[in-house]
C-alpha cells in the first residue's frame, strides 16, 4: 500500500483524465494540470506498463479512480468479483477519491460498455442505495456518484433526477459528482433548463465537477440531440453553466475529459488553463 | 420496460426500443434509444479494432467492422475489463464460413491476444543468468524453469510470425507458406513476439507444464537447446531456477 | 537418450546459451522503456480500454453487409482452402514443412 500524503484530498484546481500517450508531458511539466483521473477498469491487469505508469504518477499528483463498470444502477445484484478488484485497486493505490457513475452496464453476464439509464422512482432509489452502501463498505471509503448523461425518459419515472441523487446521498452519505456538461446534455434533451437542475441539485455534497465535450445532432422531430462524446473541446454554454455552478457552490476540483479523438498535450493543458481560470472568479 | 429487455433491443437491431421509454416531450423514445445502441456497437467495434489491428489490417477495415459487429453481437464482453475482450474472436474467426479462404486468421487473432494477454500479465523478476551458471553441470538436466508469467506460445501450421511482420513493420517481406510458432516474450513492458526454432515451442511448453530441463529436451529431439535457452535468457523470460538439492 | 548423454547435452547448452547473454541481454535493456512514446512505437499491444462517453460516429446498424475486397490478405498468396477438405489437404502439404 502506499503511504503518500499528497494523495489523500483532490485540490480545488483543475484536473484531467489520464492518457498514457501524455506521460512523458506529464512528468516532463503537467502544469496547469494538478491532478488526475484514471478509469479503475484500465487498471485491473496483473501487472505491465499501466500500474508502473499508475504508480509513479500517483507518486506526484493526487489521483482520483473513476470506475465506469460496476453497474450500480443495474436490477441485478453488483458483481462481487468486481467489486473486489475495485477495492483491490484502491487498497493498493489508495487514490484521493472514488467514484462512479448512476448508471448500468451489465446485464446477467453482458457487458454493454456503455452508461445506460434508469427510470427514477422509489424501487431504483432503494435498489441503487442498497448498491451504494455495499460499495462503501467493501471500499472502507465514501464514494461520488456522477450525473449520467440522458437521451430519452422513462415513463416509469416519478423523482426528478436532482431529487433522487439528493436522497441517495442523504441515504448513503456518499458524495457526489456534478458533470456539468451531462446537465447541459441532458438538460437540452429533455427539454429543462440547466440552470434549474443547478439550482435544485444538493451542491453541499459535491466533491468533483466533471467538465467535457459534446457533438450535436437532431432527433426524428428536428429537435437538438447532443451526445456526450468527450471527443471536442468544451462547448462555451457548458463553460458559463460551470461559473453558474461555482458562483453558487464556491471552489471545487475540476476535470477535463477528453476521451474521444484524443489531442495532442497543449490542446489539453489549454483546457485546464481555462477551467484554473474559471476558479480564480470564485471567492475562496 | 426492464434491463433485460433494453439489453435486448441493443444487442439486435431489428427490434424496435423497448416500451416505457419516451423522448423526454411525449413522443416516442425512436432515433433516441438509438443512441445507446449505437455508443454499444461502435464502442465495442472499436474496441476489437484496437485488441486485432493486424487481423483489421489483414482483411481491411470495412470488412473488420461488419464482422466485429457480428461477434459482439454474438459474444459481448463478459466483464468490464475491456481489455480482456476478444477472447473468443479467434474461434469466431474460425467457424466463420465467408472467411475460410483466409484460414490463417484466426491463428493471427490468437497472437494478437497472446500480445494483449502479455503486456497485461504480472510482473516479475528475471533470473540472473549466472545462477545458472552456478549449477553443477552434472545436475542442469533436472532443474525446472519457472517462466515469466507474460510468456505465450502460439503454435500454427501458418507464418503467423511472418503475417504479423508483413503487416506491422515497414519493408518486412511477404509471408511464404510454412508453419512457424512464436514466442511472446515481454522485457521490460513490450511484448514482442520471437519466431520459434524448430521444436523450441514443443521444449518451452514442456517447460510450462513443470518438466525437466532434461525432460523438455527430450520431447523435442532436434531442438537447438542452446538457440532456446539463449531466447528465453535474452528476452529475461526466466523467473527462477528450482533444483531439488538447492537450498 | 541415455542420461548421462542429456546431462552432457543439457549443460553444454546451458552454457553456450550463458556465453551469448552479453549482447542479448543489454540489447534487451534498451527495450526497457517506461513511458509510450519510444519513437515510432505504439503501444497497440495494450488493446482497448474503456470508456465513459458516447460516440456521434453513427454505425450502420444492420445484419446484412457483404465483404469487400481489400486489406493486405488480397497481396498474400498462401494455400487457399475452401472447406474442411481442402484444409486438410493443405495442412498436410504444409506439414512437409513441420519438423520430422
Amino acid at each position: 500500500m502506499f503511504d503518500q500524503n499528497r494523495n489523500n484530498r483532490l485540490p480545488n484546481r483543475a484536473g484531467l483524465g489520464y492518457k498514457p500517450q501524455h506521460y512523458a508531458e506529464i512528468m516532463d511539466n503537467a502544469a496547469p494540470v494538478r491532478w488526475f483521473e484514471v478509469h479503475a477498469e484500465n487498471y485491473m491487469g496483473q501487472g505491465g506498463r499501466p500500474l508502473a505508469q499508475l504508480r509513479a504518477l500517483s507518486e506526484r499528483f493526487p489521483v482520483s479512480v473513476h470506475g465506469v463498470g460496476l453497474s450500480i444502477g443495474g436490477e441485478g445484484p453488483l458483481d462481487p468479483e468486481h467489486l473486489a478488484r475495485l477495492k483491490h485497486l484502491c487498497d493498493w493505490l489508495n487514490p484521493a477519491s472514488f467514484s462512479e457513475h448512476l448508471a448500468w452496464s451489465s446485464h446477467d453476464s453482458a457487458f454493454l460498455n456503455d452508461l445506460l439509464p434508469l427510470p427514477y422512482n422509489a424501487a431504483s432509489l432503494a435498489r441503487v442505495s442498497a448498491h451504494i452502501d455495499e460499495v462503501q463498505e467493501t471500499l472502507g471509503r465514501q464514494m461520488l456518484l456522477e450525473n449520467p448523461s440522458s437521451y430519452l425518459a422513462f415513463e416509469a419515472s416519478d423523482m426528478e433526477e436532482t431529487g433522487f441523487l439528493a436522497e441517495l446521498a442523504a441515504r448513503t452519505g456518499c458524495g457526489l459528482l456534478l458533470d456539468v456538461n451531462n446537465v447541459f446534455v441532458s438538460a437540452t434533451n429533455l427539454g429543462y433548463s440547466p440552470q434549474s437542475y443547478i439550482d435544485t441539485f444538493p451542491l453541499d455534497k459535491v466533491g468533483e465537477i466533471h467538465l467535457g465535450g459534446h457533438d450535436e445532432d437532431k432527433d426524428d422531430a428536428g429537435r437538438p440531440l447532443l451526445i456526450d462524446s468527450h471527443g471536442h473541446e468544451i462547448a462555451d454554454p457548458v463553460w458559463a453553466l460551470l461559473d453558474y455552478t461555482l458562483e453558487r457552490a464556491g471552489p471545487l476540483p475540476l476535470l477535463v475529459e477528453w476521451d474521444n479523438d484524443v489531442p495532442e498535450w497543449p490542446v489539453l493543458a489549454a483546457e485546464a488553463a481555462r477551467a484554473e481560470a474559471a476558479l480564480t472568479k470564485v471567492p475562496a | 420496460m426492464s434491463q433485460k429487455s433494453f439489453t435486448k433491443a441493443l444487442l439486435a437491431p431489428d427490434l424496435p426500443a423497448p416500451d416505457g421509454l419516451n423522448d423526454g416531450h411525449g413522443a416516442p423514445a425512436g432515433k433516441r434509444f438509438a443512441v445507446y445502441r449505437n455508443n454499444v456497437t461502435v464502442s465495442l467495434i472499436d474496441a476489437l479494432e484496437a485488441g486485432f489491428p493486424v487481423v483489421a489490417k489483414l482483411i481491411g477495415a470495412e470488412n473488420f467492422r461488419n464482422i466485429a459487429r457480428e461477434y459482439l453481437r454474438t459474444e459481448p464482453p463478459a466483464s468490464p475489463l475491456m481489455m480482456l475482450y476478444g477472447k473468443g474472436f479467434a474461434a469466431f474467426l474460425a467457424r466463420f464460413p465467408p472467411l475460410a479462404k483466409y484460414a490463417y486468421l484466426p491463428d493471427i487473432a490468437r497472437l494478437e491476444y497472446a500480445l494483449r494477454e502479455s503486456y497485461h500479465a504480472a510482473d516479475h523478476t528475471p533470473l540472473a543468468p549466472e545462477a545458472l551458471g552456478r549449477i553443477a553441470p552434472g545436475a542442469l538436466a533436472d532443474v525446472r524453469l519457472v517462466l515469466a508469467p507474460s510468456l505465450r506460445l502460439v503454435v500454427s501450421p501458418w507464418p503467423v510470425h511472418a503475417l504479423w511482420l508483413y503487416n506491422k513493420r515497414e519493408g518486412a517481406p511477404k509471408p511464404v507458406a510454412m508453419a512457424q510458432s512464436v514466442l511472446v516474450a515481454r522485457s521490460g513492458f513490450d511484448p514482442e513476439p520471437h519466431l520459434l526454432p524448430q521444436g523450441a515451442d514443443r521444449f518451452i511448453a514442456g517447460l510450462q507444464a513443470g518438466k525437466t530441463l532434461g525432460d523438455a529436451c527430450e520431447s523435442a529431439p532436434e531442438i537447438d537447446l542452446g538457440a532456446a535457452l539463449g531466447l528465453l535468457l535474452g528476452t529475461q523470460s526466466i523467473s527462477q531456477v528450482k533444483h531439488e538439492e538447492l537450498p | 537418450m541415455s542420461k548421462l548423454i542429456k546431462s552432457a547435452a543439457v549443460a553444454g547448452a546451458v552454457a553456450a546459451a550463458l556465453a551469448a547473454q552479453v549482447t542479448t541481454a543489454s540489447a534487451a535493456e534498451k527495450e526497457k522503456c517506461f513511458g509510450v512514446s519510444m519513437a515510432g512505437k505504439n503501444d497497440c499491444a495494450a488493446g482497448p480500454g474503456t470508456t465513459c462517453a458516447g460516440t456521434s460516429t453513427v454505425d450502420y446498424q444492420g445484419n446484412a453487409w457483404t465483404l469487400v475486397d481489400e486489406g493486405t490478405c488480397t497481396e498474400i498468396e498462401l494455400p487457399a482452402m475452401a472447406d474442411g477438405e481442402m484444409r486438410k489437404g493443405s495442412l498436410e502439404a504444409l506439414d512437409r514443412d513441420l519438423p520430422a
